[in-house]
C-alpha cells in the first residue's frame, strides 16, 4: 500500500453513516474510494451540489458537471444542485460534518496553511478557508514530511494561514494525530512505524500516551 | 417583452474601465461566446470579478490571456499560469478572497444588504483592514457587498423575457451575479417563448436580465 492509499484508507474509517462530507482536491478525493459499502456518505461539492458519484467512463462526461477539483464526475441518485451562496451557507452553517483537506503545513495549535507560498506558488484559497472554519471536523490528509524530507507537522505554521486553530485530526503516512485541549496527541502509528520514528520526523511537540495503537484499516 | 439581441447589440453598452462579473466555476457555467465578444471588442482596463482565472484559452482565462484586466477579484488562479505570471510581473492586480465570502458578498450586493459577518478568514491575511466584531464570544469579519457594472452569465434555458433555468453544476455564481449588476447579459443554450417555462421550475426571475443572446 502506498503512502496516499494508506492515508485515504485510514481517513475513510473516520467517516460515519449519514454524514455530509467535503473532500478537498488531490489526495482527499481518494478517500471516497475506500468508504465501506454499508456506510452512506453525502459528498458535498462546494461548486454547488450534494451527491458526488464516480468519475464517468472516458468520453461520457457531462459538460455541466464537475467537482470542485475540476474533474468530470457523475451524481448519485438523490443528488441535488444549488448556487454558490447556498453551497457556502451549507458549509459555514455547520451542516458539513467533516472536511478532508491536504496541506502545505499544519501545526500543534491546529493552524492550517495550504493556499500560498509567497513568491513561489499563488493558487488562491478557493473554498478552503470557509471549509476549515465551517465544517464540524477538519481532517488534514498529508504526507508526514515534504519532498525534501522536512516535517510538515510543525510547532507553528510559517506560511500564511488558511485558518487558525481549526484542524482536528492529522492523518499522515506515519501517524494519526488528534488535537485536544492539552495539545496534539499521537493516537496511532502506521504499520511498521515506531513512535520514535514519528517523533524524529515531527517538529510539533507530540503528547505520547502509553497506549499508542497501530493503524487498523 | 423580448430581450433577445445579437451579441454585438448586447455588449455595446460595456465600456473601458467597467467592472464585469463573469460567472462560472473552472469554465463550467461560463458564457464563452460573451467572453469571446468582450475580448474581440478591444475593451480595456476592466475590473473582472470571477470565481477563478479559468484555464489558458478557456473561460475567464481568455480575458486574462488578452491582458485587458486592470484588477482581478477572484479566489483561485492555480489552474492558469498566465495569471500568476501577470501578477508576479506587476501587470495585474489580483485580490484573493475566500470563495464563500465572494459568493455572499455578491448575494449581499444584489439583496440590498450593507454587508454581513463571517467567521471565515479570522486570524488570516483576509482579516487585514477589516472590522472584527465579536458576537456572543465569537469573532467575525465585517464583509461588504460586491456589485459591478455588468454581469456576463450563462443559462441552460431562457424565455424571451429572461426567466432562467440553470443546469447541474453550471449554476454556481450565475444567479447571484445577475442580481448584483446594473446590466446583465445571459447567454442561453435554449431560448423559448414566454410561457414555455414552468413557473415552479424557473430558478431566476427575468426581471434581473437586460439582454439575452443565443448560446
Amino acid at each position: 500500500m502506498d503512502a496516499k492509499e494508506l492515508i485515504a484508507r485510514r481517513i475513510a474509517k473516520e467517516l460515519k453513516d449519514g454524514q455530509v462530507v467535503n473532500l478537498g482536491i488531490g489526495l482527499p478525493t481518494k478517500v471516497a474510494n475506500y468508504i465501506p459499502d454499508d456506510v452512506e456518505i453525502f459528498l458535498q461539492s462546494e461548486n454547488g451540489f450534494i451527491g458526488i458519484g464516480p468519475v464517468p467512463p472516458e468520453g461520457e462526461f457531462d459538460k455541466d458537471l464537475i467537482n470542485a477539483g475540476n474533474q468530470h464526475v457523475t451524481v448519485k441518485p438523490g443528488a441535488c444542485f444549488f448556487d454558490s451562496a447556498f453551497s457556502f451557507g451549507i458549509i459555514r452553517g455547520g451542516h458539513v460534518d467533516a472536511t478532508v483537506l491536504g496541506t502545505l503545513e499544519v501545526d500543534q495549535e491546529g493552524n492550517v496553511a495550504n493556499y500560498i507560498i509567497p513568491g513561489k506558488l499563488i493558487a488562491g484559497m478557493g473554498g478552503a478557508m470557509d471549509l476549515c472554519t465551517g465544517a464540524k471536523k477538519v481532517i488534514i490528509a498529508t504526507t508526514h514530511t515534504d519532498k525534501h524530507g522536512r516535517p510538515k507537522v510543525l510547532k507553528k505554521c510559517r506560511l500564511p494561514l488558511t485558518a487558525r486553530g481549526e484542524a482536528n485530526l492529522i492523518v499522515t503516512d506515519l501517524a494519526f494525530m488528534e488535537r485536544t485541549e492539552e495539545g496534539l496527541v499521537l493516537r496511532e502509528t502506521a504499520p511498521g512505524v515506531t513512535v520514535e520514528e514519528v517523533l524524529s520526523k515531527t517538529e510539533a511537540e507530540l503528547i505520547v500516551p502509553d497506549d499508542v495503537k497501530e493503524m487498523d484499516f | 417583452m423580448n430581450k433577445v439581441k445579437t451579441i454585438n447589440e448586447a455588449i455595446a453598452k460595456i465600456k473601458d474601465g467597467d467592472s464585469v462579473m463573469v460567472a462560472g466555476f473552472m469554465n463550467v457555467g461560463t458564457p464563452e461566446l460573451l467572453v469571446d465578444a468582450v475580448v474581440a471588442a478591444g475593451l480595456k482596463d476592466l475590473t473582472i470579478i470571477c470565481n477563478d482565472a479559468g484555464t489558458p484559452g478557456k473561460g475567464a482565462g481568455k480575458i486574462v490571456d488578452a491582458g485587458i484586466i486592470k484588477k482581478f477579484i477572484t479566489n483561485h488562479i492555480g489552474l492558469n499560469p498566465v495569471c500568476g505570471k501577470q501578477m508576479s510581473a506587476g501587470e495585474l492586480e489580483v485580490t484573493l478572497i475566500p470563495q464563500g465570502t465572494m459568493a455572499e458578498r455578491i448575494r449581499a450586493g444584489g439583496a440590498g444588504l450593507g454587508g454581513f459577518l463571517t467567521p471565515t478568514g479570522v486570524g488570516t491575511i483576509v482579516e487585514e483592514g477589516k472590522q472584527v466584531i465579536n458576537i456572543e464570544g465569537k469573532d467575525y469579519l465585517l464583509e461588504l457587498p460586491l456589485k459591478a457594472d455588468v454581469a456576463l452569465i450563462k443559462a441552460h434555458r431562457a424565455d424571451r423575457s429572461g426567466n432562467l433555468i440553470f443546469r447541474k453544476s453550471a449554476q454556481n455564481f450565475n444567479p447571484l451575479m445577475a442580481t448584483a449588476c446594473e446590466y446583465v447579459i445571459v447567454e442561453a443554450e435554449h431560448i423559448e417563448d414566454v410561457g414555455c417555462l414552468d413557473p415552479d421550475a424557473i430558478m431566476l426571475p427575468g426581471i434581473f436580465i437586460d439582454a439575452i443572446i443565443q448560446g
